[in-house]
């Protein structure tokens, strides 16, 4: 089975990186976008079949690892 | 004084721990991430919460962050560039075991050297951090004091270096072990590597006392 953990900065955390982005759009005349914030997408390929051991461990890795609580969130896809 | 290799799981009798800069794991997913999880972090977090002298330099404040043993996180810079030069640091605390050899509100220079130092924490830690003193050093421009102006990263209030609630855990960006001589441009960080020598040596008295 395969996951997929998104990882994204916590609202109101200044994101450099998106800034750049939205400040380059605006500058090649893409109008109406406010914000752009960027994140990471970690895929995981499973050998387990079952979803709620997969979503309890891949929890403890993103909470433990691929997220830092103090400046992100994150959430888990199963597919 | 020794090296202690980070897959090994013990401090073999250390009395201080020194996290140096660098690029642990290549600062793959956060700078300091994959450190966190190395097999000789449970050893250095029991030595810290057991009171023994900690100091993280760059690499070593991020990871110590990333730890949880320095609160707060270390983001892109940001210019979002990878920023090395030297910069002005002001001590706002010379009380504290590391910064005992320098005095209140003297302004020291030193190099920095990274792409992830903008220091950032909620508004609530940042104001107990600075209520209780521990933010220890904070950029200033070395000419003309005024912090935003020298603050090269976007760090919160322009901190650069903070110490744990007990006062025996130290993290800055900036790098001393680049400037403790003066043959290379700045002593300015020696006094603090004769700080941390100092506590780690009286550390071991206290250990010999027991």
């Amino acid at each position: 089975m395969k996951a997929v953990v998104t990882v994204e900065l916590k609202e109101g955390v200044l994101d450099p990186q998106g800034q750049a982005i939205q400040q380059l759009l605006a500058q090649r005349g893409y109008s109406g976008i406010d914000e752009v914030r960027v994140g990471k997408r970690i895929e995981f390929s499973l050998a387990t079949l079952d979803g709620s051991r997969a979503e309890t461990m891949l929890s403890e890795i993103a909470d433990k690892l691929l997220a830092n609580p103090v400046i992100e969130r994150f959430h888990i896809d199963l597919k | 004084m020794r090296e202690v290799f980070h897959k090994e799981t013990d401090l073999h009798n250390c009395t201080g721990v020194l996290l140096p800069g660098g690029f642990s794991y290549g600062d793959y997913l956060r700078a300091g991430a994959l450190a966190k999880m190395s097999p000789i972090m449970p050893a250095i977090k029991r030595f810290a919460e057991q009171g023994g002298p900690v100091m993280g330099i760059c690499n070593g404040f991020q990871i110590l962050c990333e730890t949880g043993l320095l609160p707060g996180a270390l983001m892109l810079n940001k210019n979002l560039r990878f920023i090395s030069r030297s910069v002005g640091m002001r001590v706002e605390n010379s009380d504290t075991v590391f910064t005992k050899h320098l005095w209140q509100g003297q302004i020291v220079r030193m190099p920095i050297a990274h792409a992830e130092g903008n220091y950032t924490a909620d508004p609530e830690t940042i104001r107990q951090l600075e209520e209780r003193q521990q933010v220890v050093f904070r950029y200033v421009d070395p000419v003309r004091h005024d912090a935003p102006n020298g603050n090269p990263n976007g760090s919160t209030n322009a901190i650069a270096g903070i110490v744990n609630a007990s006062g025996n855990v130290l993290g800055l960006m900036p790098h001393p072990d680049r400037a403790a001589e003066n043959i290379i441009g700045s002593a300015d960080g020696f006094p603090i590597f004769l700080a941390f020598a100092e506590a780690a040596q009286s550390a071991t008295r206290v250990e010999h006392s027991f």
